[in-house]
């Protein structure tokens, strides 16, 4: 029987009950979110059944809600199963103050270098990563630049010398 | 456990060599940098130092219209600029819910498909050259150059091509333009069979390719490889069929499967899949022509509140100068939502995962790049292989720096 969205959120509620919440379909596109401790046995589970398959984690990134207290990053999965092609969204929150999240590498190769990605940027602290350093950014940074509360340089400002650049 | 002892690290009897290739080393074809650890000319480990051009293309994103985030997607895989351009504006499309006209559909089909071409030509000639054959890499080059000259024609640009609008293209193809393009469709399969006489059955380039950076097709799904890269492996997941979008639905072709995952057979699945897109070229082109009378002038979907009015109106009437002002400074409110969109482009599986709250600008813009993605196995690939193999599976692979950074 081909998978469908209604059969995976039945299987999802079945194992997992009510600590799976955020049930959505936006642009067709089953989206979930879980408690951070839960997202490894949620992706296991995921990956392991024998009818969901989920075996190919095709992104991993972050979100920045500086609004939502206690929830102010969001960690967000994209799988594919390939074998009934169907994708779905997974969304962990975390608090901002303790980012800790369980490091999905173990699980997906593919994992690595995009939690790398997001502790760059956003300051995820990936928990059992074998290299969590920063990946796109300078080593000696000492900020998550993709965070809100740091905008891009405002363009009418005066008090830099920039004749070099023709912005006097 | 062998009685192998560790020496100080700078002692003469050291066993392993360290060589730093990059980040501007000729044979690494962009800015990254590889440590590589050297037992002999054996390579024991690999370590990558990504993001010398990183450009903060999302944090730019969030603060940008949705025009002017196209130009951020052609500086990322710039061999095939028009495929993320389209897929951007196919993403945004689907977030706004236009439709598009067929005859859009097919036209992007034909840019996509050379866009493929020209990628996967650089890619493939680059192998030859890593492997000491120049000239295939010159020969073919006067090809790309034909390429370009249609996007030229089309949207005035050749590299960096900020090609089309959300709706489909800024204007109708002119004659000259599907001129030039069937003067490629003629003469392109002779120097392609030639370019592949030159290389599939040489003996030295087979020596140097089979089984030069394999990679099982559980390990490649694994590691999150797509496109050419996979496939060579073995696996047949292409998102032109398995998520169809610009009509792809529409034609019948084939994807063409390695089993090794070596960088011949990535060579290989390169090289056939550039005849499949000449093929759907071919097909996609005899569609566009079946159109007749007003649907033959067909360009562009009608979303006034998106595509840019035509030149000539911005300069004579208030309306249309009005419409351009507000869509070129995003005075016009992207309506809330969350979308993943994927496109094949010419590395793999290119997605766009936009949220917007309702502002003029994505709340937040994530793109998933296949290099940065693939490059992660490198270590894996070359582990065991000799120095000389490491530079071959890095152009087989095609990296381009600009996609692995953002």
């Amino acid at each position: 029987m081909a998978l469908s969205n209604e059969l995976i959120r039945q299987k999802l509620i079945d194992k997992f009950g009510e600590e799976l919440t955020n049930w959505e379909e936006p642009y067709g596109m089953l989206t979930f979110s879980a408690t951070k401790d839960l997202n490894l046995k949620v992706l296991q589970f995921l990956y392991d059944d024998k009818e969901l398959q989920f075996r190919f984690l095709t992104d991993l990134c972050a979100i920045h809600f500086p609004e939502r207290k206690g929830e102010e990053l969001a960690v967000v999965y994209h799988l594919h199963n390939l074998v009934d092609n169907i994708r779905i969204r997974f969304k962990v929150y975390t608090d901002i103050n303790t980012p800790d999240v369980f490091s999905a590498t173990a699980l997906y190769a593919a994992a690595n270098w995009m939690e790398r990605e997001t502790f760059d940027f956003y300051g995820v602290n990936f928990i059992g990563h074998p290299n969590l350093k920063r990946i796109l950014n300078i080593d000696e940074m000492e900020y998550f630049p993709m965070r809100k509360e740091f905008p891009l340089e405002d363009q009418t400002r005066k008090d830099k010398d920039d004749e070099m650049f023709g912005r006097s | 456990m062998s009685d192998h002892v560790i020496l100080p690290e700078g002692s003469l009897e050291k066993q392993t060599t360290t060589l730093n290739l990059g980040p501007t080393h000729p044979a690494t074809h962009g800015v990254f940098q590889n440590i590589i650890e050297l037992d002999g000319e054996r390579i024991v480990g690999a370590t990558q130092t990504v993001g010398y051009i990183h450009r903060a293309f999302e944090k730019i994103a969030e603060h940008r219209p949705l025009y002017q985030i196209t130009p951020l997607t052609d500086r990322m895989n710039y061999c095939s600029s028009p495929i993320n351009n389209m897929g951007w504006h196919i993403t945004c499309e689907r977030l706004l819910g236009v439709k598009t006209p067929k005859r859009v559909d097919y036209l992007r089909i034909i840019i996509m498909e050379l866009a493929r071409i020209s990628d996967h030509l650089i890619c493939n000639s680059i192998v030859g050259v890593d492997s000491g054959a120049y000239t295939g890499f010159l020969y073919v080059m006067q090809y790309r150059e034909l390429i370009y000259e249609i996007y030229e024609e089309i949207c005035g640009s050749r590299l960096t091509t900020n090609i089309g609008r959300i709706g489909g293209f800024e204007r109708n193809f002119t004659n000259t333009a599907f001129e030039k393009l069937e003067k490629f469709i003629k003469e392109w399969p002779i120097v392609l069979a030639e370019f592949d006489n030159l290389f599939m059955r040489n003996r030295i380039f087979m020596e140097r390719t089979i089984g030069v950076g394999p990679i099982s097709a559980e390990r490649a799904l694994n590691y999150g490889f797509t496109g050419p890269n996979l496939r060579a492996a073995g696996v047949d997941y292409d998102v032109r069929v398995h998520t169809p979008y610009s009509s792809y639905e529409d034609f019948d072709f084939t994807i063409p499967v390695g089993s090794t995952g070596d960088c011949y057979d990535r060579f290989l699945v390169r090289d056939q899949e550039m005849w499949q897109s000449l093929h759907l070229i071919k097909e996609a082109y005899k569609k566009v022509q079946e159109f007749k009378g007003e649907e033959a002038e067909v360009f562009h979907a009608d979303v006034p509140d998106y595509y840019l009015p035509d030149k000539k109106d911005v300069y004579t009437k208030m309306e249309a100068l009005i419409y351009h002002f507000k869509i070129v400074m995003g005075e016009i409110d992207i309506p809330a939502g969350e979308i993943y969109s994927p496109v094949e482009g010419a590395n793999g599986e290119l997605g766009f995962y936009l949220i917007s709250d309702g502002g003029r600008a994505p709340y937040r813009l994530h793109f998933r790049r296949p290099c940065f993605i693939y490059y992660q196995a490198y270590s894996e690939l070359t582990k065991g292989g000799m120095l000389s193999d490491a530079i071959i599976t890095m152009s087989s692979l095609n990296l381009i720096a600009g996609e692995l950074d953002a």
